[in-house]
Order: structure tokens, then sequence, then C-alpha cells
């Protein structure tokens, strides 16, 4: 009887699972993983959301004095498609990539705390409803993604979108900080035998001092936020001028958020990059310590030079002096890190698959935004060019230049270990050029129109300011942009099904999360390996010449 | 690619580049930006030239790789070579930064005799800029107006600087006429301070850079200056409180008076000011001149000339902003009234004799 | 195929591969304790912000009471005695769950979660005092930055009372011992931390603010 039996039970086993079971399975899922891969599916459903408000926020600006949307709704759209891209698209983005790849990368099986990552996940996305939830109440708040107080106190933000927008964020900041703590435990407690710090790769090391960052910074932000609230809903006077309140702490304790926030958006991205360069150029890593010591001196660094976004409110010539010079500090190790990846490639056998393209689209950007932050460093210089378009220039080269394009080329690297399949590099050629010409366009130009006098958060301008002409050019790039936007999602799930099968290592790289399957099973590794060097594939496949033997 | 673009007008442009320069801030700023942009320019011109090589240079060559190229893992010289030149650059910037910067960011003067010296006090409002003038010459003014500064030019030998307290009343704001200064934010509860001076005459534009609420884009920023003569007739005018112009012959006519009195019985007194008579709200724009300014809405719309026959009132933008501001500057704190049509008209008869 | 296997498994030539150097071992500390170590980090950042907003107020109302009238000292110093003992209590009862005596660790235990109480009891009698008195966080700077301040604070002290009463009531059940001490020293690391940030509310707000 039983001989009959079994291959039914068999037979039921095989067939596809219900997707009631499917999506049970992902919503009380604790593999890291799956949740990494649903805080990059978050990230690019609200980078989307994003994208729209910008494409809006552009196309107001095309004409002068054009009323495609009012200035209620224009400003309700730049403070939404801020707060959006740094907090439920960008963070996620990168905390989610970590996630899936840090524990694979050491040698581990999962994070630390498993169901401290899925609670992370689910507060981030949680804050980000609740955010948007306020277009449901009446209205997005409309106070400009920093929120400069007294715009936000009860008399001047009278409806509840303000306290919807700081209620989300200190939920998603919950939930961004326990990723952090997640990923500072499992760095320093869960390696592989073998894997000394000075062995983890890179992307690791860059994981582990964003996490340090996010560990420092985020609470001051929620205690900023929590201010926010406690003036709105019970009367407390922290940003209340007439009760001897000061506007000036907002921005203090923002900006001590907020600086470092900047880099916890881009040393993530700083660490895929270097994981991919090497891996492209056939070579190592030129000058590994280096560029860890100057990660660290980033992560240190960052925490000192918060008011050089407030040269203007009038602190006094050495306040601004100060702040002047730990601007201008923090370029050296960047600086650092650039002539390193050069090093890297100099010399090597350069091959150009999407990961590749996508890095020297990096490059080329962000060498630009880390000039004009140079710019921007020189006080007096930023006298004239603080809250202009030259500034969004500026911060749109370091965060789409540098953060979107970096991520870009991560996600190119590793869909394949993920999903099993490859993507499609023709389209990811389409989505390349067209990204990297609408973005030099438009935010190329933003330098000159900042330049002409043109501030930011306007919604319109008179057609004698001679900016009509650099607005319409945006706007284009911009338009531009969307077709690469809809490649990339096309792509992404195309291939899933399309897509050439992968294998578990198709580029030939050093890592561990190329020793498993593609995608690996779900205990990642059979057996925990063992490492000596940084490279434990290099020394795999060339036993006759192992790293260790060097470094 | 600035100038061609500078030269490409889509109707007469106005220019509030910063690089043009008007006065000693921005001029000295303007000089530091030049020696930024050519250290930054160089540094973009050799990477980025590197990397073009490397790529160019170091491409793989034939479709089967014929092992890997040498491993270089790194090299400590090398690596201190370029943390020093870097170092060094920034040393320099750092240099240059703090000698502009106190060359700009000078803390104002106490008014004395004969100074030649404007001190004047900026107050931010959302969202438009009222102007109480302190001191020219060493002489005490006292007197507030609104929306468009007036400030005397500086000749060869006489400079006439211009110091500027930066208060606000609600949120915060930010003082930006590009050609004459860098930005300084006005802050609530924190008094700041700027200066500039020119020496040509001329309508300098500029606006509000600290995004402050809903019509933030239309808080725009008018200086004029004048020769002296004129600035001191100016000023003179300025300080008369409202008190019939006896030569006037409009202030006969009975629709002014009504619309004089309508204009003192109603909710406008609550918040703007006509010194001379009842009128003493602190709230909105001084009016006392009102018809002295060039444009309405803090720049948004032209006044009405300040002879406009009473009886033609067609077109009249001051007309249309008493009749109701929300279709010009939706959301600034200027409600409708619903005033009827006779009651609008005659106290906008009223305001344009308001010289 | 793992790792470890391809390691182990040579080739059959004669070529014989370079043999690696043998892994020195490391001494960590384990995740969980990293784990505390990051979460405590990231409060002292959050309590940091507000001592400093604190301290950049003081002085700045524009009506009273100011911290001089308003506080009275001796209360605070009963409640502050209570919260410190509460760190020996606790150090206490860690100590004799190593040594495996189940009940000592309940009595000691027991008394850090009473200690930790009659804190809050005392906070929230002072409060009940300055709310009489006109003490809002309504009412001035001071107010606002002291409740905020000291109720964070005992926010945490409250949610530090909550997980000591859950691992009570796991150790009565006997699922408490010599063997997941670990966890239990974790507790005891948040809550010495608590302490530690009372003294520097302490220090600032009754001692140095008044």
């Amino acid at each position: 009887m039983a001989i009959v039996e079994e291959p039914l039970e068999l037979a039921r086993e095989s067939a596809a699972p219900p997707w009631t079971t499917v999506l049970h399975n992902w919503t009380t899922t604790v593999d890291h993983k799956k949740i990494g891969i649903m805080y990059v599916l978050m990230a690019l459903v609200f980078l989307v959301i994003g994208g729209i408000e910008a494409v809006l926020l552009r196309w107001q600006l095309f004409w002068p004095r054009y009323d495609f949307v009012g200035p209620d709704a224009f400003n309700q759209l730049f403070t939404m498609h801020g707060t959006t891209m740094v907090f439920f698209m960008g963070m996620p983005i990168l905390i989610g990539m970590g996630n899936y790849l840090v524990p694979l990368m050491i040698g581990t099986r999962d994070m630390a705390f498993p169901r401290l990552n899925a609670l992370g996940f689910w507060a981030t996305l949680f804050g980000g409803l609740l955010v948007y939830f306020s277009f449901a109440t009446g209205g997005a708040p409309a106070i400009g993604w920093f929120a400069y107080a007294p715009l936000t106190e009860r008399t001047f933000a009278r409806s509840a979108a303000t306290d919807l927008w700081a209620l989300g964020l200190i939920v998603s900041g919950v939930g961004t900080t326990t990723a952090a703590v997640n990923f500072i435990a499992t760095i320093l407690g869960m390696r592989a035998p073998g894997m000394a710090l000075h062995r983890v790769p890179f992307f690791v090391w860059t994981i582990l001092w964003t996490s340090v960052q996010i560990v420092l910074v985020l609470p001051p932000l929620t205690a900023g936020l929590a201010m926010v609230l406690l003036d709105r809903n019970l009367g407390a006077h922290f940003f209340d001028v007439q009760n001897g309140g000061s506007a000036l702490l907002w921005q203090h304790i923002f900006w001590f958020f907020g600086h470092p926030e900047v880099y916890i958006l881009i040393l993530p991205v700083f660490g895929m990059v270097t994981e991919i360069i090497p891996v492209f150029a056939r070579k190592v890593l030129f000058g590994y310590e280096f560029m860890a010591a100057a990660t660290a001196a980033i992560a240190f660094i960052s925490l000192g030079v918060w008011a050089h976004h407030m040269f203007t409110v009038g602190m006094s010539r050495a306040q601004d002096l100060f702040f002047i010079v730990s601007t201008f500090l923090i370029s050296i190790p960047t600086g650092i890190k650039f002539f390193n990846w050069l090093a890297t490639m100099y010399g090597g056998r350069i091959s150009f698959a999407s990961p590749m393209l996508f890095c020297i689209g990096f490059l080329s950007m962000f060498l630009i935004g880390g000039l004009t932050g140079i710019m921007l460093g020189a006080a007096p210089f930023d006298f004239q060019l603080q809250d202009t378009y030259f500034l969004i220039g500026h911060f749109h080269f370091v965060l789409i230049g540098g953060t979107l394009f970096g991520v870009m080329a991560g996600i190119h690297y590793w869909y394949p270990k993920v999903t099993g399949r490859m993507l499609s590099e023709r389209l990811a050629r389409w989505q390349f050029w067209l990204l990297y010409v609408g973005f030099l366009l438009t935010f190329g130009t933003m330098h000159i129109t900042g330049v002409l006098g043109m501030p930011r958060r306007i919604y319109t301008y008179d057609a004698d300011r001679g900016w009509a002409l650099l607005n319409q050019l945006t706007t284009l790039g911009a338009i531009i942009q969307v077709p690469s936007f809809i490649i990339l999602v096309y792509n992404l799930f195309a291939s899933l099904r399309h897509g050439r099968p992968a294998g578990d290592d198709p580029w030939d790289a050093w890592t561990l999360e190329w020793s498993t399957t593609s995608p690996p099973p779900a205990y990642n590794f059979e057996v925990i390996p063992t490492v000596h060097s940084r490279r434990p594939l290099w020394d795999l496949k060339h036993p006759d010449d192992p790293d260790w033997q060097y470094e | 690619m600035i100038a061609l673009l500078l030269a490409n007008a889509d109707g007469p442009t106005q220019n509030l580049s910063i690089f043009d320069p008007a006065s000693p801030p921005a001029e000295s700023i303007r000089q530091l930006s030049v020696l930024v942009l050519a250290i930054t320019a160089f540094i973009f011109i050799a990477v980025e030239g590197i990397l073009i090589y490397s790529i160019v240079r170091f491409r793989r060559r034939g479709a089967t790789a014929t092992g890997e190229p040498p491993q270089v893992y790194g090299s400590k010289p090398i690596e201190i070579a370029w943390t020093a030149a870097p170092a060094l650059v920034v040393f320099v910037l750092v240099l240059v930064s703090a000698r502009t910067l106190w060359e700009v960011n000078v803390p104002p003067p106490q008014p004395r005799e004969r100074d030649n010296t404007l001190f004047a006090t900026v107050v931010g409002r959302q969202w438009w800029w009222e102007y109480t003038y302190d001191h020219y010459n060493g002489r005490a003014l006292g007197f507030t107006t609104a929306n468009e500064l007036h400030v005397p030019v500086s000749e060869e030998g006489i400079p006439r600087p211009v110091f500027l307290t930066l208060k606000s009343a609600d949120v915060c704001h930010s003082f930006w006429v590009p050609r004459l200064a860098g930005k300084t934010d006005l802050i609530p509860g924190r008094i700041n301070s700027m200066w500039f001076q020119t020496d040509r005459t001329g309508l300098y534009l500029g606006q509000c850079a600290e995004y402050c609420g809903t019509q933030h884009a239309n808080m725009l920023l008018r200086v004029y200056v004048d020769t002296p003569d004129k600035f001191e007739h100016w000023l003179e005018l300025q300080q008369k409180d409202r008190w019939p112009d006896k030569d006037d012959p409009r202030l006969r006519d009975e629709r002014v008076r009504a619309g004089e009195k309508a204009f003192l019985a109603q909710s406008c007194i609550n918040c703007h000011a006509v010194r001379g008579t009842p009128a003493k709200g602190t709230y909105a724009p001084d009016l006392t001149h009102l018809m002295s300014r060039r444009t309405l809405a803090s720049g948004m719309i032209p006044n009405d000339p300040d002879d406009r026959p009473l009886d033609d009132l067609k077109g009249s933008k001051l007309l249309e902003w008493v009749a109701d501001p929300q279709p010009i500057k939706p959301g600034c704190l200027m409600p409708s009234f619903g005033l009827g049509d006779r009651k609008r008209g005659d106290i906008v008869r009223y305001l344009l004799t308001l010289r | 195929m793992s790792v470890a296997e391809t390691t182990m498994a040579g080739p059959t030539t004669a070529h014989t591969f370079p043999v690696p150097p043998a892994i020195a071992p490391e001494r960590m500390l384990s995740p969980g304790q990293w784990g505390m170590v990051s979460f405590l980090v990231s409060e002292a950042a959050l309590f940091s912000t507000l001592i400093v907003t604190y301290i950049f107020y003081l002085g700045r109302d524009v009506v009273g009471p100011t911290p001089a009238e308003a506080l009275r000292l001796p209360l605070v110093l009963c409640t502050t005695a209570c919260l410190l003992s509460s760190s020996a209590t606790i150090h206490r009862a860690e100590k004799t769950l190593r040594q495996g005596s189940q009940f000592r660790f309940l009595q000691w235990w027991t008394a850090t979660i009473a200690l930790g109480a009659v804190f809050l009891g005392g906070t929230a009698f002072e409060w009940r005092d300055l709310i009489e008195r006109h003490l809002t966080i309504g009412r001035n700077l001071f107010g606002t930055t002291y409740y905020t301040l000291v109720g964070l604070h005992a926010f945490h002290v409250t949610a530090g009372v909550l997980v000591m009463l859950i691992v009570l009531g796991l150790a009565i059940r006997r699922q408490v011992g010599a063997a997941n001490h670990a966890a239990v020293g974790m507790v005891s690391w948040y809550w010495h931390f608590v302490d530690g940030v009372w003294v520097v509310v302490f220090t600032v707000v009754y001692l140095i603010g008044r």
C-alpha cells in the first residue's frame, strides 16, 4: 500500500505551491535573502513613485509662469520626492543588497538576528506607507525634505501631513537602526574561520562602517523628529521662537544626521564598485589597506562637516572656517579611493559587461559631483551657490551619478546570483546610455541655471530671468531618463524567465558568494568554508599563486 | 556656453549671474571661484583623462582570455604621494577660502556723522520684504516701506556702503541679490547682517533663497541703486507721513474721500499702515507711499502709474489685487474681502493718491 | 561542492601547492553582545541629542519657573539611590545565575525590579508635584526639555522593568539557567546603561543646571 501512495505524495509536493502559501512564506520570512529582495523591491517601487514626482516637478518648470501644478502641489511634490528618494529608496536598496550579500560574503548562514531583520524591513515599509498616507488626508507635507523649523510648527503647517511625515520617518528610522545593529553584530561576530576583519570583502567593510554611522546619527534625527511632534501636539517649545526656541537648533540636529546620511548612501556603493572593478579588470584591488583606512576616515570625518549646509545662516567666521576645513579634509580619503580604483584598472584586462559599464558611469559622474562638492566647501563661493540649482546639480551628481549608477552596477552584477539568470546585456546598454545622457543633460544644465541666479524650490519663474531655455533642457533630460527606468524594470522581470542561465560564477569572480549555487540554498553553505585571504576563490582557482602569499 | 545662453534672449533678459558682480563681496567671491574652478578643472581633466586612458589602453583584446594580468596588490609610496598631493591642494583652498571669508563677512560698524553709509533693517515675512531705514550718512531716519529697496550709488572716492540687518517675523528666509552679494539667511529669533555697495546705478534683481512656504517663489527682491541726489529726494518723500498733498486735485474727488473712509473702516487697517492716518497695522506692507513703488505683491505684478486717471481703472493691477489677491498669488496671506464694485473702486482710487 | 572540500582535495599531479598558514583564533564578542553594544551606542546618541538640547536651552526661558525654583532634590536623591543600587543587585543576580543558584537569582532579580519600580513611582510622584506647581511641557523651555529628557529616560526604565518581568516569569518556569546566562547578561548591560544615563541626566538637570 505504501508503495502505491508515495508517488502521489511526491507529485503533489512538486506542483507549484498556491499563491497564498507563497505570500505567507514571504511575509513571515526571516531569511536574509528574502528580506533583502523585499527591501530592493520596496525601493524600486518608491524609485518609480519618486521619479514620477520628479517628472511632474520638471514639467511644471518647463514654461515660465506655467500653471500645470499650483504652488501648493509643487511644494508637496518636492518634499515627497526628496523624502522618498532618501528614506524609502536610497537606504532600503542599500540595506537590502547588504542584507542579501553580507552573510554570503562572510561565509555564514544568516544575519545575527533574523527576526529583528524582518522587523526592520516591515518597519521601514510601514514608515513609508505612513508618510504616503498623508496624500489621503488632504495633502502631503510641503515642508521640504529637511523640514526647516519653524515651518514645521503648527502655525505654519496646519494639516496632519507634517505629523505623518515625522512619525513615518521615526518608524522607518527604527527599522534602519535595527538593520545597522544586525550588520554590526553579524560582521563582527559571525565571520567564517580565517576571515579576519582585514580580510573581509570590501563591500562588507563598507557596510560595517555605514552601520556604525547609522547607529550614531539616526537617533539624533529621531530625537529631532520627536521634538517636532511634541511641539505640534503637546505644546512644547523646542522650535517655538516666541518662547525662546531656536530655529537653528533644528538645522544643527538635522544636518548632524543629514550629512553622514549622504555618506550612508554612498559608502555601500563604494563597496559594490570596489567588488566589481577588480573582477572586470581581472586585477586584485590596489591598496586594500589604504582603501579600508580611507573608508574609516570618511565615516569619522563625516560626523564633523554638517554645518557646511548652514554656511549662510550667519555663523561666526571661525565657525565657518572649522567646517570649511573639515569639508575639504574629507575630500582627501575620497580622492584616495578614486586613485585606487584607477590603479586597479590600470594594467588590467578590462571587459565592459553591464556591471563594469555602470561602474565607469559611476566613476566619471561621481568625480564631477565630488569636485562640485569641493567648490561648495569654499564657503564664500557657497554663499552664492547654496540653495540654488547648482546645489541641486551637485547632489544629484553624487546621488544619481554615485549612488544610483553604483546600485545599477551592483544589481547587474549580483542579479545572476540572486535569480540564477543573466540580465539582457542589450537592454542594459540601452538603459545605461539613456540614463547617462539624460542625466548629464538634466543635472549638468542645472549647474548653469544656478550660477545664473535661480534658487531651488520655486514653483515658477519670470520669463525675463533668462532661465526658460535652461529649464527646458533640464526637463528634456528628465524625459530621456524615463524610458531608461522602464527598460530597467522590464529587464529585471523579463530576465527572470528569459535570461540565460547563469551558473554559480558567471563573472569568474573571487568572493565567497560565487561559490554557492545561483540562487543559493536557504542555508547558504553546506559546510562553512575556511578562508585564508581576501579572495578565497582566487586561491582555489590559482592554487599555485594564492593571495595569502602576498597579503 | 554661458555667454551663448545669456545671449539667447527669450525677451529682454535680466542679469542675475553670480559671475557678473557689481559689488565688492560679490567680486571677492568671483575671484575665489575662478581659483577654485581652475583647481577643480585641472583635477577633473587629469583624473578623467587617466580613466579614459585606462579604459582604452587596458581593455581586453581578443576573445580568449590568456590568463590573468599581473596582480598588483598596492604600493605604500604611491599611496603616500596621492595622499600628500591632495592634502597640499586642500591646504591652499583653505587659505584662499579663509581670506575671502574674512573679506566678505564684515561685521557692521556703528553709524557716524557723514559716513555715507546706509543702515537698513530687513524683516522677512511670508512672502514679502519689509524695509526699515535706520540711518543714512549719520542721520537717523526711522521710516518703514516694503518690497523695493532703494540705496545710493557709490562714486569715485566716495564709497556708499549699505549695511542690512536681517530679521524674520515668521520662518527662515534668505536675502539673495546675486550681483550684489552672497546670500544671507533671515532666521526668526536671530539677527544677521550683510553688506554691499555698487558704483553702477540701476535695478538689481534677486529673490528669497530659503524655502519659506507656499509663495516662496514669488518673494522677489528689487534693489534700486539711485544717484545720490535721487536717493536723497526719495528719502525725503518717504519720510513724510501721508497727509493730503494739497496740490493734488484728486483728493477733492468725492470717490477718493469715500474710499479713504471705507479703507479706514474696513479691516485693511488691521494689517496695513498709512502714516498720518489711523491705519497703523504692522502685519502687511506699509502703504504710505504705495504709488512710489513700481511693482506690487513683492515684485510679481506691475503697479499702476501714480498719475493714473481716476475714471479709467480698466486693466488696473492694483484693482485686480484688491479685488482678490488669491488668483495672482495663491496662498498669500491677504484674503479677498468680497467688496462691492463701488467700494472697491473707491478704495483703489484712494490708494492711487498714496504717492 | 563546498570550499573546504576543494581545498583539502589536492590534484593528483606531482606538483605540490603552497600550504596556507594556520589560522589564529580571534577573540570575539558574541553576536548578541555586539548587537547590544551597537544598540546601546545608538541609545547614547539619542540621549546625547536631548542632553545637548537641554544644556543649550538652559537660561533661555522667557517665563518661569526656572530649574532652581521648580526642582526639589530630596525625592530625586532617594530615587537615584534606588536606581544606582539596582545596578548592584542586577550584578549580583547575574553572578548567582552563573553559579547556578536559581533561588538567589530570583531574589536579586526581583530586588532589581522592585528598585526600578520605586524609581518610576518616585518620578511619577515628582511629576505630579511639578505639574501642580504649574510646570508642564508647554509651560516654558525648561518644561519642554525637562519632561522630554527625563521622560525618555523613564520610558527606558519602564522598558527595562518590563523585560526583567518577562525574564522573571521565564525563570519561575525554570527556563532561565546557567546555560543561557548570556541573554540575562545582555539585559543587565542594558540596565547598567540606563543607570549610567541617569547619572549624566541627574548631574546635568539637578546639579549643574539648577
